[in-house]
């Protein structure tokens, strides 16, 4: 008990980090050295046009953005799991996945604005479904954490925060529609992965993209979860602790009450 | 529907307005919002006059996204004012030990704040009319929007408001919750006044029906889970 309270790793959580940080530097090889850029000629002109060396990002760019909504999406279902069967369980995890899905939403958007300066020449684009819907997203979601920093008891905490997580994930399709007829237009190509020369190496290093990140995110959230797990062990030690004392002041009380000894006295 | 159901609806809606007309009586005798909600929202109508340009064709132009916006901050001072009355003197134990039902007590609060929120709508109209020089185009798109916004942001404030309450921090943490969830509500209501006010062309009634959408099911997901807010 005493060991499992001191750490949060453990030797599958160390493999798991191990095999994630090899694949991570095959990842980057792969994305920045090994594939080519996208440099593609125009038919009739001759003139060279593409994304050049920006289309690296995307093998980034893209696992990370579908992670965001995997762990958004845990989160709504856990979310809902606690309202309904009110576990500790639930409340870690949507917790824990929200927590990861900001910092990969915030990736997200980072490396999107980085992308797009040379390829849109914007760093930012207002009229973009994606890119508003992911902004919204992440404040939504800040707002989430706020929520989950407050200090409040904890299961009026937990249960407060389910139902802002569900109204986010609720409010999504909402916010994708609204920004959608909002402009009307997007400059998030539906084609940007496949107007690309999606050739062998391309592919491979954009599905490694997928596991790799997929590995990351599961690092994270195994130790975020039993940071959240050893925290509420903590509470409830904390409590029992703080409860017993005041026990043991009561029957200090009673004795010298009994003895006829007063507070003051020897 | 059996009649157990009938007098079940009919208690929902009669408890509603138990709640409503409190609200609503308190707000009579305070009078928050007219003084000081109703003033701080023209303010920034003012104060966005300021900031943009002394040009009334500029401020003419972006006249609906300037009004809505003045809406949601207004809006935040009458829900923050709306969950402050539960505050006062152990107000949500009462209700609680009332036996009313939690969705009965969610439809009253948020009755009470689309009624303040409509008076607060009409007053910045009339605001926009006068400092900005908008010439209302279509009123029956113009009020229909004003009052499906109205049920949205009261509706989706009031769950909210609950949902802070009781927390540390609760002023500074309702903004960061309520606005990026009404988000939607922004760009329809503003699109939709674009339409009724000429501003742009755009097809004012298509942005109606998602805001119709957003109070539907910002009202029933308020009543389903405010239960779950207040029952602590």
């Amino acid at each position: 008990m005493a060991d499992s309270t001191t750490s949060t790793g453990s030797p599958g959580s160390r493999i798991l980090g191990l095999t994630t940080l090899l694949g991570l530097a095959g990842l980057l090889l792969f994305a920045f050295a090994l594939t080519e850029p996208d440099v593609r000629l125009h038919p009739t002109t001759g003139e060279e046009f593409g994304q050049f060396d920006a289309v690296r990002l995307l093998y980034l760019h893209v696992p990370m953005a579908v992670l965001t909504y995997v762990a958004f999406l845990t989160c709504a279902v856990a979310s809902a799991g606690y309202l309904l069967k009110r576990g500790a369980w639930w409340d870690v995890t949507a917790h824990a996945s929200a927590e990861v899905g900001t910092v990969f939403c915030g990736l997200v958007l980072v490396t999107g604005s980085i992308w797009g300066k040379p390829v849109w020449n914007t760093w930012w684009e207002w009229g973009d479904v994606r890119l508003m819907t992911t902004l919204v997203l992440f404040l939504l979601f800040t707002g989430y954490l706020a929520l989950r920093r407050t200090p409040a008891e904890p299961q009026r905490q937990a249960r407060r925060a389910a139902v802002v997580a569900l109204v986010a994930v609720l409010d999504i399709p909402l916010i994708n529609r609204s920004v959608e007829w909002w402009e009307n237009r997007t400059l998030h190509q539906q084609s940007t992965l496949a107007e690309l020369k999606i050739e062998d190496l391309t592919l491979f290093t954009l599905m490694l993209g997928f596991v790799v990140f997929g590995l990351v995110f599961a690092w994270l959230m195994l130790h975020r979860f039993r940071v959240g797990w050893l925290e509420q062990a903590q509470a409830d030690r904390d409590m029992a602790l703080a409860i017993a004392e005041r026990h043991a002041e009561m029957e200090t009380l009673d004795v010298d009450a009994a003895i006829g000894r007063t507070g003051g006295g020897k | 529907m059996g009649n157990r159901e009938v007098v079940q609806v009919r208690e929902l809606f009669t408890d509603a307005r138990l709640v409503a007309t409190r609200d609503l009586r308190i707000e009579a005798r305070s009078r928050v919002l007219l003084n000081q909600v109703a003033p701080f929202a023209l303010l920034v109508l003012v104060l966005f006059g300021f900031a943009l340009d002394a040009d009334q064709r500029t401020l003419r132009t972006f006249a609906p996204g300037l009004f809505w916006v003045a809406v949601l901050l207004a809006a935040l001072l009458a829900v923050q004012r709306s969950t402050s009355l539960e505050h006062a003197d152990d107000a949500h134990t009462g209700l609680r030990l009332s036996g009313m039902a939690p969705s009965s007590v969610f439809l009253g609060k948020a009755v009470a704040v689309f009624v303040q929120l409509i008076v607060l709508e009409t007053l910045l109209t009339m605001g926009i009319v006068v400092l900005y020089g908008s010439e209302v185009d279509d009123p029956v798109l113009l009020v229909l929007t004003a009052a499906a916004a109205a049920v949205a942001v009261a509706t989706t404030g009031t769950l909210y408001g609950a949902l802070a309450s009781g927390l540390g921090a609760r002023e500074t943490l309702l903004p960061i919750l309520l606005l990026p969830v009404l988000a939607p509500v922004l760009i329809g209501a503003t699109r939709s006044f674009d339409d009724a006010l000429g501003a742009a062309a755009v097809d004012g009634w298509a942005w109606l029906g998602l805001l119709v959408v957003f109070g539907l099911v910002a009202t029933v997901l308020g009543a389903l889970a405010y239960g779950a807010m207040i029952e602590d």
